[in-house]
């Protein structure tokens, strides 16, 4: 009785203070007006893309049922003038919005699920297993991941998925490295062999203790490795590999240069995803850098 | 895919794992070679996976959208040694490789390694002087932005290449094409009206390197920039650096003798390890340009899909990328002097 007593208000603590760690962290956050900034404007952007069945009318991207004239210049009706088959560019961005969030945001979470299995894993173990993964990582670490990413993609069907898979099975290791480098930190604390000693196992310890551990650090890069997705996927549909009937900032800008867009001089075709990708690339990296700031040790009181 | 780079690279050289043991230079040149050996292996054993298991039967693949009969499937089969078990594949294609064969295009019908030999030289012309010149000015606009650390200049400079950083590399290409509209050529190395003559040629691939090049300068300078700026304010506290001007040495004798030096390590060994992100700036920038490198070859073969080009090509960059590190791990070892003795 007393035991279940104690182990419950144990676990109560733990939350507690893990609670008090997330206000703290995030007091420290708000003092930083770029990030708490970077941070507003994300929140904005995932609702209107969440949002967008809602508000817009999805009509004005089908080919057959379009309006406007072939590149047309920036007007009254079309704000952002139209591409080479009369649609809305303005219309055109704001709904690719969708496609690159989910791309990215799919893309990361494989890749820093990847990465973190690798990384606790090489860490927790030691070993030859340690060994093997590490050779394993170094080696995807020099991989030229866009090389691989094409390769990858174009042996498998085409679709977003596809990019997803080849974002995510690329960009995991320099999470992988970052996990290894904190687990061993927090592994080589008196507090993981006092666990041990009372007779907590591999599972024990990596979910209740190396895990919570690491997962300030892993939020703080997941955030950039969105940044680093988003690109990626505009770059791949921009060679051609993604799915070619859904709208994405990289097909725009490829429709834009193979079909003349780009030598009538329309640059009202490549400003707008081109921006959307810059700034939404921008708010990720301001919104992680905020993060790293406050969550790495090692940055603390650095200022460059 | 360019800004997850930097910090993992100088983890890779700033690891302990790596430094540690002390037991002699040979030792460590000779772990780092059988490290490079075994990559390539693996590099060579992923483009076997990729691009002939993975995709399924190369055969019903060549002979979809053409009436082949039953007899002449089975001897293309024979002819491209599929027929076989998957281990003799493999050894096959092994020693195939180091024979030169990379085996023989979907498309043109002709051999991989010849095509990939003919792009190999204007890739080459086009990352290298990109290179240099990123290199020159990243470096330049760095020790700058540090000597006058916090000042408007490198404000400005930081948020600059910091910008330039984020935006996609062939999207900066295609701005510029609109951008200069016409003044530069748009596709490809040579015009057919070029003059005849040394002299004309070399003008006429002049000119039509100038925009390519000056894309993939605008996205690998802020790399070599920011890594100069933070390595040089790094030493910009150190001991020596109050000494030298205590001996009453001009502010810019201090600089160029003594801090830059110093500073200059991480930058050089980052030209090597970062060629992996130079290749893959040039896939997407020949791709605007049609610059006729390899590249090109892989945006050509991506929409074939002609796979055993890409298979070709993806072995030749992977190799290359490898042995690059190898050469920066070699060269990071030679020019400091505490790793050497460590």
């Amino acid at each position: 009785m007393t035991a279940a007593t104690t182990a419950e208000s144990a676990r109560a603590i733990a939350w507690r203070r893990r609670r008090a760690g997330i206000a703290r962290t995030w007091h420290e956050f708000a003092t930083q007006k770029a990030a708490l900034a970077g941070l507003f404007l994300l929140v904005l952007t995932v609702l209107l893309a969440l949002l967008l069945p809602l508000i817009s009318d999805q009509s004005g991207l089908d080919v057959t049922r379009v309006t406007g004239k072939p590149l047309s210049p920036p007007d009254s009706q079309f704000w952002l003038g139209t591409d080479i088959d009369g649609r809305s560019v303005l219309l055109m961005t704001v709904w690719g919005t969708r496609i690159s969030l989910l791309v990215g945001f799919c893309a990361t979470a494989l890749s820093v699920f990847i990465g973190t299995l690798i990384g606790i894993t090489a860490a927790h173990f030691g070993g030859w297993v340690s060994a093997i993964l590490l050779r394993f990582t170094d080696f995807f670490l020099v991989l030229p991941s866009l090389v691989l990413a094409i390769a990858l993609a174009a042996v498998l069907p085409q679709g977003i998925w596809t990019i997803v898979l080849a974002i995510g099975v690329t960009a995991w290791p320099s999470t992988a490295r970052l996990v290894r480098a904190q687990t061993l930190t927090i592994e080589s604390r008196p507090y993981i062999e006092r666990a041990r000693a009372l007779g907590g196992g591999h599972l024990h310890v990596v979910t209740k203790h190396v895990l919570p551990g690491v997962a300030p650090l892993v939020l703080a890069n997941t955030t950039l490795v969105v940044g680093n997705a988003v690109i990626a996927d505009a770059t791949l549909s921009f060679l051609g590999v993604g799915d070619p009937t859904s709208i994405s900032w990289g097909a725009m800008l490829e429709t834009a240069l193979n079909n003349g867009a780009v030598t009538r001089g329309a640059w009202w075709n490549l400003l707008p995803p081109g921006i959307a990708i810059v700034l939404v690339v921008l708010m990720f990296t301001l919104v992680g850098r905020g993060l790293e700031t406050v969550l790495n040790p090692r940055l603390k009181g650095r200022h460059s | 895919m360019s800004q997850a780079i930097a910090p993992d690279q100088a983890a890779v050289l700033a690891d302990p794992d790596e430094r540690r043991g002390g037991t002699g230079t040979l030792r460590f040149v000779l772990t780092k070679i059988a490290e490079a050996v075994a990559s390539v292996f693996l590099v060579i054993v992923l483009g076997f996976f990729l691009f002939r298991l993975l995709p399924g039967d190369p055969v019903a693949f060549m002979a979809r959208d053409r009436p082949t009969d039953p007899g002449q499937i089975a001897e293309l089969r024979e002819r491209l040694g599929i027929d076989k078990p998957v281990l003799a594949q493999f050894g096959n294609y092994f020693v195939g490789l180091f024979q030169g064969d990379f085996g023989e295009s979907y498309i043109e019908r002709r051999p991989v390694l010849d095509m990939i030999g003919e792009r190999l030289w204007p890739t080459v012309l086009l990352v290298g002087s990109a290179t240099v010149l990123a290199v020159a000015l990243g470096l330049w606009l760095g020790i700058r932005a540090a000597w006058k650390r916090d000042s408007f200049f490198d404000r400005a400079q930081t948020g600059i290449a910091l910008t330039f950083w984020s935006v996609p590399q062939f999207w900066l290409g295609l701005l510029l094409l609109v951008a200069t509209n016409g003044l530069f050529p748009s596709r490809g190395m040579h015009s057919p009206d070029a003059g005849p003559g040394f002299f004309a040629q070399s003008l006429d691939v002049l000119h039509h390197l100038i925009l390519p090049c000056l894309t993939l300068l605008a996205v690998f300078y802020a790399q070599y920039m920011l890594v100069m700026r933070s390595s040089l304010l790094g030493e910009m506290n150190a001991d020596y650096l109050t000494t030298a001007r205590a001996k009453g040495l001009r502010d810019d004798l201090v600089r160029r003798r003594h801090a830059v030096p110093n500073a200059l390590l991480p930058t050089v060994t980052l030209v090597f390890m970062q060629f992996g992100t130079v290749v893959a700036g040039a896939v997407t920038v020949e791709a605007v340009f049609s610059w006729p490198g390899l590249g090109q070859l892989t945006y050509d073969a991506l929409h074939g899909p002609d796979l055993p080009v890409l298979q070709g090509v993806f072995i030749v960059l992977a190799s290359a990328v490898v042995l690059m590190n190898l050469f920066a791990e070699l060269l990071y070892r030679v020019l400091d002097p505490r790793v050497r003795t460590a």
